[in-house]
């Protein structure tokens, strides 16, 4: 069974390097198809480019293969005779070894590189207990461009959290690689808003009132793909919430570039 | 009132194709907008490796050179991908690094643009296209292998290097300083 995870994890990260979710595809085809900007427009068709070389030669489609995240949905009922987390960091050195990937990882004091994405705390595993007895993995490599420009804002109640969302966007989205994926984590406490916010990610796409209210609010601030400028500065928000102290107000930006690569795998 | 939004380039971008090493003429002409198709050798150099040069100099002359702010994956002394990464990180540098002659430094997101006033030009891939990038790469050296893959100092042979953007030309103005500036005047509204 420890196999079979391990399997399940290089296959879900060469899937993820490789090539996009289907609906993150048709959101980019759809932006270089309403896009009025040409630079803007060539950028977003070099992009599509860009993936279908990555699928034909099976090669990472950005060269920063990202940070080892992995979203694992685990039944309650299930039971395991071996280290979860040991099994899925198998997967990352072998994919590392396979794929390959480019090592990432690094001592954040010495900066050694461990040579095989892994190290202390990596990778990082989000558990959740679902009902039945399944196991679900999702590969989520995290570019650090993207990740480099997150934020969590401890609000005073009376701001404005979009008027915050807004403006952090305006001053930060260029290094991100936009068009964007904003993961919103509102309320909750200073890392449970983060959690919140890379949640979002995972369960894209949204498609509330809210969401796509500032969905056209950020892309009204006609950064562009890459912040050239252009019609296109984000392909989807998600805000996912939770109850907060009454005297707080976090609230949690998590940037996902355009490429945004996930995969899963259903194990059981 | 609020300004129209931040266009170069009109609806028929501008095409250069240009070799290395680069003159200051070649780089001249260059305006905002403009896409470059760049050919002959490129470094690649990022955080550890400008680090290193500014302690101890650099390895390799970089008279009318291209930089490319790149941290490639690559076995076996071939590109397998190799995009830009994000260039603010580099930016305490670029005085230095243009002062040694460099003509374009590739990249994306941006530096400061007054160091390129007479100088050089910034060009802008399109960041998370490695795969692309590699099909327009060959390894053909490599310096300061002992920081590890992604931040040696490659030597690269580009063959049509592009479509890059002209995000900052030899006067110092800066597309990217433009956009944000227009973006961050839409928050007021």
């Amino acid at each position: 069974m420890r196999n079979v995870v391990i399997d399940a994890t290089v296959r879900a990260l060469q899937r993820a390097q490789t090539s996009l979710p289907d609906w993150v595809l048709q959101r980019i085809e759809a932006a270089a198809r309403h896009e009025t900007n040409s630079v803007a427009r060539s950028h977003l068709e070099f992009m599509l480019k860009n993936v279908r070389i990555a699928r034909e030669t099976r090669l990472p489609l950005c060269q920063d293969t990202g940070l080892p995240i992995f979203h694992v949905e685990m039944g309650r009922d299930l039971l395991l005779d071996f280290d979860l987390r040991e099994a899925v960091a198998e997967g990352v050195r072998i994919a590392t070894e396979q794929i390959p990937l480019r090592p990432n990882v690094v001592d954040p004091l010495t900066r050694k590189n461990s040579g095989n994405n892994t190290g202390q705390g990596m990778p990082d595993i989000i558990l959740e207990i679902v009902d039945g007895r399944g196991l679900c993995l999702t590969a989520f490599p995290k570019g650090a461009g993207s990740e480099n420009m997150s934020i969590v804002g401890m609000l005073n109640p009376a701001d404005d959290p979009f008027d915050f969302i807004l403006k952090t966007v305006a001053e930060r989205a260029t290094n991100a690689c936009p068009p964007l994926f904003l993961g919103i984590g509102l309320g909750g406490t200073f890392d449970l808003a983060a959690r919140l916010a890379k949640r979002a990610l995972f369960n894209m796409p949204g498609s509330s009132p809210m969401e796509m209210d500032l969905l056209r609010r950020v892309n009204a601030l006609g950064i562009g793909p890459m912040g050239l400028g252009g019609d296109t500065t984000a392909l989807g928000v998600k805000i996912e919430r939770a109850f907060c102290h009454t005297a707080s107000l976090p609230v949690a930006i998590n940037f996902q570039c355009w490429a945004h690569r996930c995969a899963t795998e259903v194990i059981f | 009132m609020l300004g129209a939004p931040v266009r170069h380039g009109g609806d028929l971008l501008t095409e250069h194709h240009l070799k290395t090493p680069l003159s200051f003429e070649d780089v001249q002409k260059l305006a905002l907008g403009d896409v470059v198709f760049l050919s002959g050798r490129v470094y690649t150099a990022r955080d550890k490796a400008h680090a290193l040069m500014r302690q101890k100099g650099c390895p390799v002359s970089l008279e009318g050179a291209a930089l490319y702010h790149c941290g490639p994956l690559i076995r076996e002394g071939k590109v397998l991908s190799a995009g830009p990464t994000t260039s603010g990180r580099m930016a305490r540098y670029t005085e230095e690094i243009l002062r040694l002659g460099v003509r374009a430094i590739i990249g994306k997101g941006g530096v400061p643009g007054e160091p390129f006033r007479n100088r050089a030009v910034y060009l802008a891939f399109p960041g998370g296209c490695g795969a692309a990038a590699a099909l327009q790469l060959n390894v053909t050296g490599v310096h300061l292998q002992e920081l590890g893959m992604a931040e040696s100092l490659w030597v690269f042979e580009a063959k049509s290097l592009g479509p890059m953007i002209v995000a900052i030309d030899t006067h110092g103005n800066d597309l990217y300083q433009e956009v944000r500036r227009s973006a961050i005047e839409r928050t007021k509204i």
